[in-house]
This record gives structure tokens, sequence and C-alpha cells, in this order.
């Protein structure tokens, strides 16, 4: 029976071509936008680490006091040296790192290149287990490296690639600032997006990643600036970096592995009683105002996924109203063109049922054809995004698997969805009064 | 042309009826937004900088190792002779950012040290007293720095200077009556600047997102930039020799030391480029908007062609026989584009109403500026001449209808 409702409607399509063509077309652009946008929300709201991002949280600390918070009453949203500290030292969760962004010279051994800059992270050793970072060669550093203030760094496979040509370094050294540190461990292909273990200094894309990693405590030792945010509330009493870690400005990102709610409860009573502390030596004039939030709710928090995305997503999805709007119309116009030949088919015993299947089968197709289409704009509209959208936003927009079907499933389900009221009309067409007038 | 009989046709087909007038609603609320972030989008990228766009580039000028400030200071000065050398280059200066380069500090304002709440929270540019020519900025009131106030800024060096020179915006923030000339400001700190000079205009470093309602809002400090993490070098080329200048000063700076980084691809760009990265993501939003609504208003136009056609083949009999009784080609035309007009008052109706709606919502969301009902009423006279001009093709084809097409069955 579908092969003939297949032939019914192919004849019926062709007979119509310019209103045929119309709907295809419809459909091809409104999903197409649709797609086109959503393969970029998707893209940035996406979660970096699935596996795990349940288990990791963000702290913040409220050491600046009622005149420092935001109008929704939020604390800073970094972390001062003092409490980023204080909180390492602790040492409360199952793994957590103090973090601050640098981005330091690395001279090449060659002579006559010329020294480049990279961007980086000052980190703690558990940072590579806690965010399970993977590793082409060697490892990360040990507990030990942090508090011995060891020389060693971690390269990305890129810098890798520049500095060695792409063999294991590991051992070798790099000269950073003009020091010199042993790799310990070069990574594989990781680029998170968002870049959530600091959204606050990265604005949480970028498209060139992080290059070197070194220990925290290495990088305060040898003086090697903070390149992110720096908020202060009063100007330190000292100056140079030095001045910055005795004061309350915020420049540091921390991120804690916590198993379980339990572990969670445990870790906001340890940073409550910890301003609490604080409050009672006399650093803190206000009781505490501590978060935890799990990464989730932490990039939520943050609104890490720009706002232009979600209104070029909702306008999309507009068109992709209109156009089903305009389908409607265009199909209850084809259907009921066809009164005479319903009635016809219902006199000669036709139920209900078979007219319904005869006309969502016309639907189907029309909205197959529109996938069709579709998936060729999305491809192009996917391709050429760059032009309209942030270049490290819209870069990481890509045509799947699973956007392909999508777009061929939106497509023909939108389709037969905008048919059902044309289909419930041409099936209500009285046999009788057809046949009369004819 | 008389509306009832008309209106009594159009009970007959409901559904079309709402069909289109629905569309017409849907499009004219996601067209009058979509246009109104366009506007808003192209107003903002075209503000000015305040600055000589068409002669200025900028070095980022980073260092490759660590040494002690007085070292960096001596490499600066002895860079900027250099660049003040060339012979296509009318000035230079360094500075700790620039107009719209996008990342530097703010400082917050206060009027009295011991005020908790800042009154303003301008951009700051670190640089010497050449930075005010390089840039191009007119001075409106007071006086520009001495060669001997310049200070040093290292790294994270928070030193606040004895004298500043604001932007008009910012004094007339601070000091509303306009009397900021020679006024002590306080930031984050109990010792005062003087307010010695006001310049013209003077974009920030970050022209989107939170800094929005503070624009223009910036200043100029007397310090040299000086840190290990490099500075900006500002290049005001001679007229009509921007392209030599940005292709000698990188080499008259790697000729000075080779123990220097910049960026072989965005370390040295021209001012158009800045402005162009800076409201990139503006001027594609406008461009996404724009397509969007064109496909928009094709889709409804084409839409009701359809219908339309599909009606005037419904009723051709009854055309015919309208004809027969003497109504005139131009009855049947009117006919139709009154029915249009009718149908399309109903759906602007229903879109101004969503339009408004959508808009008030996505203020709430997105914080979007309000819509002016300008928009919403260009939108409502777009629409209803897209409906007539869509429903004209089909109106003539109708008004061809032969009175004899009435003695035929079918």
């Amino acid at each position: 029976m579908f092969s003939y409702y297949l032939e019914l409607a192919l004849r019926s399509l062709r007979r119509s071509p310019g209103l045929t063509a119309l709907m295809v077309l419809a459909i091809g652009f409104g999903v197409a936008a649709s797609m086109t946008t959503w393969s970029v929300f998707r893209a940035v709201s996406g979660d970096p680490i699935p596996w795990k991002s349940s288990q990791l949280f963000v702290p913040q600390i409220d050491n600046w006091g009622p005149n420092g918070r935001s109008s929704d009453g939020e604390p800073p949203n970094a972390m001062g040296y003092t409490d980023a500290m204080a909180l390492m030292r602790d040492h409360r969760a199952k793994r957590q790192s103090a973090m601050y962004q640098i981005s330091p010279s690395v001279v090449p051994a060659e002579v006559g290149k010329h020294p480049l800059n990279v961007s980086g992270h000052a980190v703690y050793g558990e940072f590579f287990p806690m965010l399970d970072v993977p590793f082409k060669y060697g490892s990360g550093w040990s507990a030990s490296d942090d508090t011995n203030r060891a020389t060693v760094v971690v390269i990305s496979g890129k810098l890798n690639q520049k500095l060695f040509g792409g063999a294991s370094s590991v051992g070798k050294t790099v000269n950073i600032e003009g020091k010199d540190y042993r790799v310990v461990g070069v990574l594989d292909d990781w680029n998170p997006q968002p870049r959530f273990y600091d959204v606050v200094n990265t604005g949480g894309f970028s498209t060139t990643g992080d290059d070197v990693f070194l220990p925290f405590l290495t990088a305060i030792q040898t003086s090697m600036p903070n390149d992110g945010n720096t908020n202060c509330n009063a100007v330190p009493e000292e100056s140079g970096f030095v001045g910055l870690q005795h004061s309350e400005c915020v420049w540091i990102a921390y991120m804690a592995e916590l198993d379980g709610a339990a572990a969670a409860t445990a870790y906001r009573n340890y940073l409550n009683d910890y301003a609490r502390e604080q409050q009672q030596a006399g650093r803190f004039r206000w009781a505490p105002n501590s978060r935890l939030r799990n990464l989730p709710q932490w990039l939520d928090n943050q609104h890490v996924v720009p706002s232009d995305t979600k209104v070029s997503l909702l306008v999309a999805l507009g068109l992709l109203l209109v156009c089903l709007v305009n389908t409607v119309g265009l199909l209850l116009a084809k259907f009921l063109r066809r009164s005479g030949e319903i009635g016809v088919r219902r006199a000669l015993g036709a139920q209900r049922a078979a007219i319904y299947a005869q006309f969502l089968t016309e639907a189907g197709i029309v909205g197959l054809a529109g996938g069709v289409l579709g998936l060729l704009l999305t491809g192009a509209g996917v391709a050429s995004v760059g032009w309209v959208l942030p270049r490290d936003i819209a870069a990481l927009a890509r045509v799947d698997v699973s956007l392909l079907l999508l777009t061929l499933l939106v497509a023909v389900v939108a389709t037969m969805l905008a048919g059902l009221y044309p289909t419930f009309r041409a099936s209500r067409v009285q046999p009788a009064w057809q046949l009369k007038s004819n | 042309m008389q509306i009832k009989p008309i209106l009594a046709a159009l009970r007959h087909h409901k559904a079309g009826t709402i069909l289109v007038a629905l569309q017409i609603a849907l499009t004219l609320a996601i067209v009058c937004n979509a246009l109104f972030i366009i506007r808003q989008r192209l107003v903002h990228l075209s503000e000015p900088s305040g600055v000589d766009e068409a002669s200025l580039f900028v070095i980022y000028n980073g260092w490759a190792d660590q040494a002690a400030t007085m070292q960096f200071d001596a490499q600066v000065r002895t860079d900027l002779a250099a660049l003040r050398q060339l012979p296509s280059v009318r000035n230079a200066a360094p500075a700790s950012s620039c107009p719209l380069c996008g990342d530097g500090d703010d400082v917050p304002v206060m009027l009295a040290p011991d005020q908790t709440q800042w009154i303003a929270d301008p951009a700051m540019y670190a640089g010497d007293e050449q930075l005010l020519d390089t840039l191009g900025v007119k001075l409106v009131a007071g006086r520009n720095f001495r060669a001997d106030e310049i200070g040093k800024m290292g790294s994270r060096d928070f030193t606040v200077p004895p004298v500043v020179i604001v932007s008009r915006t910012l004094a007339d923030r601070l000091f509303p009556r306009g009397e900021a000339l020679g006024k002590p400001i306080y930031m984050m700190s109990n010792t005062p600047s003087t307010i010695i000079g006001i310049v013209d205009r003077l974009q920030r470093q970050n022209v989107g997102g939170w800094t929005r309602p503070y624009a223009y809002q910036s200043m100029l400090w007397p310090m040299r930039p000086v840190s290990s993490q490099g500075l900006y070098y500002i290049v005001r080329a001679k007229p009509g020799q921007l392209a030599a200048a940005m292709r000698e000063a990188p080499k008259a700076l790697y000729a000075e030391d080779r123990m220097r980084i910049i960026d072989p691809e965005h370390g040295t760009l021209s001012f158009a480029e800045v402005r162009r990265r800076i409201y990139d993501s503006d001027l594609g939003m406008a461009i996404l908007m724009g397509l969007i609504s064109v496909v928009l208003l094709a889709i409804t136009a084409a839409g009701i062609v359809g219908l339309t056609s599909f009606w005037v083949g419904q009723r051709r009999k009854q055309i015919g026989v309208r004809r027969a009784l003497g109504a005139t080609r131009r009855d049947i035309l009117g006919y139709f584009l009154t029915e249009n007009l009718l149908i399309g008052l109903g759906g602007v109706l229903v879109g101004t109403v969503l339009a408004i709606g959508i808009n008030l919502w996505m203020v709430t969301q997105f914080e979007m500026a309000r819509l002016s009902l300008a928009y919403v009423m260009t939108g409502v006279v777009a629409l209803l001449l897209l409906g007539q001009g869509a429903v004209l093709g089909p109106a003539l084809r109708a008004s061809r209808v032969s009175p004899v097409e009435a003695t035929r069955s079918v």
C-alpha cells in the first residue's frame, strides 16, 4: 500500500512543481538555518568533560565583603593568593589545584630562531589526574615536585612539534623566560572547549590552547606574573607581583574534585568554616558568603554560552516556525484542491485512515526533499558560519552524523506535523458532496 | 469596494486566512526584532574611536627574557627613538593598551578618599607625552603631560600618578557641571591625582558586554609601561605612508634587539584591522539577522502567492459569474487586493503585539534595548506592501478570468 501512496504522492507533487518547489525550499532553508545555529549552540553549550563534570567543583571565597559583591550578592569569581594557598594547604578535596594564567616567552634552542610567546597555566600536579588530561609522552609531576618548586614543565603536543619535531622530549629542557625547565610530560591532543578549568580568564573559548603547564609554586618563586584578569578592591600596598600576592586582589582560578553529595556538603561546610575562622581572626569583617558549584552550574553561572549564539538560534528557530506555518497553508491548498479525487476514493470504500496515510506520505516526501536540501545548506552553513559568528566559536561547529540525522529527522517530522491539519481536513471531505458537485 | 462580501468569503476559508495572517504576524515579529538588532549593531560598529585611524598601527611587543625594570625602560626608549626616526613615521608612543585593542586595565575612580562606591570605571592607557599626538586625539582643555612627568610602570605596578588626562565623557561623568580641570580624583587610594587635561573623545579598549554603559570613559596616565609582559607601540604614519611604516617598523625594532617577541601574524596590526577585530561579532550578527530576514520575507511572500493562486483557481467559476453580472476587471483585482489587505491588517495587528512581546522578553534575557515603535511601524508598512505585491500576480490572473467561465462546469 505504501508504494501506491508513494506513487500517488509523487504524481501529485509533479502536478504542481512550483508549489512543491516552494515547500521544499521553505523547509530546506528553515531547517538549515536552525541546524547551522544549533551546531554552534551545541558546540558552545556542551559539557567539556561529561564523564566527570559533576565531580568537579569551583569554590568561591568572599574576601571582599559586601562592598565588593555584585548586585546578586555573588562573591568574586576568582581567588586571592592568601585564600588559594590556604585551601591548597588544607587539602580537603580528593584532588585540587589552584591555577593562574601565564604567558611566558620560550626561547628555541636553535640559534637564530626568534623567541616565541606561549600561553599556559601554572597549576599543581593534581591538575592532570583531576581533569583526566591525556598524555602522549611522560606524565604530570608529583606532589613533592610541587613543594620542592621543581623546574619541570608539561608542554602541549603542538609546542613539542615546534621545538622537538614531535619526538618524545621527556627529559629534555626548554628555556622559559630565560630559565631551563625539564620536560616531564607531553600532552596528547587536548583542547577542551570551553576551557572549563579557567573560564574567567579564557572567556570560555579560544582557538589556541595552552602550550605550557608549570608547577604553581615554581612560577610564584620565579616571579612569573599572571597574564589573566586581575581584579582589586583596593590598591595593593606593595607594587609588583609580590605585592599582588600580598593583596586581596583576585586572579587565581581553583578547582576541586569531590566524589558524591556527602563530600560536596562536607567541602561546603569546610569553606564556611574557613571563612568563619578568617572572620574571627579579623581578616573578614562579614559573615561567610562562600559558594561551591559543580562544573555545569559554574559554566552556567559564568554565562559561558555567548548571548549572540542563543539569539541566533532563537531567530533561526523562528524562521523554521514561519516556514512550517507556510507549509501548513500550502499543503492545505494542495490537498483540498484534490477534494474530488478524495471524494472518489472515499466513495469507492477507502477508510479515513487510508486518506491519512496517503497525505501524510505526501507530506513526508516533501519533508524528506526539504531535509536533503537542508543537509546541503547546513553543510554550507556550518562551513561559512565563521563569517557571521566570532571565529573562535564558529570554529567549534562541526558537521557530524548526529547533526545530519537530526537535520533529516527535524525536516521530516516537522513537515509531517505541518501536514496533520491539512490531512485532517482532507479526510473530512464529504464523498457525496464532491461527487454531486462534479 | 465593499468589505462585507469579502469578510463573508473569508469565513469560508477560515484555516487559510488564519494561516496567512499567522505567517504575517510571525514574520513581522521576527523581522522587527532582527532589524532592530541590525540597526543597533551597525550604530555600534560605526562609533568613532576618537583616534586618527587612517594612519595608525599598533605593534604588540613582548620581551623574551626577564630583566630589571630599568633595563626595559632603557630598551623602550631606544625602541621609540628608532621608530620615531623612520622616514615614514610621524610619531610613536608606548602604551599599556590602545582603544579597541581588546584588553587592558580599567581603574575605578572616586571623588573622595573614603568613598566606597566608585563613580566611574574608565579604561586606563599608560603612555608618555607623545601619546596624545601619536593617537591624534584633540586636547580640549588643560595641557599635555610634560616629559619630566613621565614615570615608569613595571609588572603589576599599581602606583597612582599625581596627574592624569581624562576623556571629556569621563570628565562629564565625574564633574557634571564642567569643572573637572584641576580637580583631584582618587583611584582606590588615598593619594589624589589631579586632572590636568581633557581630551575630546577617546574610546575604551573594549566596546562590548559590561563596558557598554561606560563607553568613551578613558584616561591617560603619564607612565611608560616597562613590565616584562610587554607593551604596545602605537605608531602614527605620515599621511599616505601607512603601508611603508608597517613594513619598516618591526624591522627597525628587531634591528635594535633580537630578544623580543612580535607575533609574525597578529603582532603588527593596522588600526583598520584592530577595528575589524573588535567589531567582528557585531558585523557578523548584523549579516546573520539580515540573511534570516530576507529569507523570511521571501518565504512569506512566496507563501501568499501560492495560497492566493490556489484561491483564485478555486473561485474561477464565481469570478466568471461576477464578471458576467457586470463586475469589471478592476473590481476583481480590487477584491483580491482588499482581501489580502484585510488579512494583512489582522496579521500585523497580532504581529505588533508579538514583536513587542518578544522584545520585552529579550530585554530580560539578553540585555537588549527596548524596541522603538518606529521599527514596528516600518515593519507593518513593509509587510502590508509585501502582501499587496505578492498578491498582485494572482489577482491580475483572476481579473483576466473570462465571463464565459461562468457557463462552464468545473
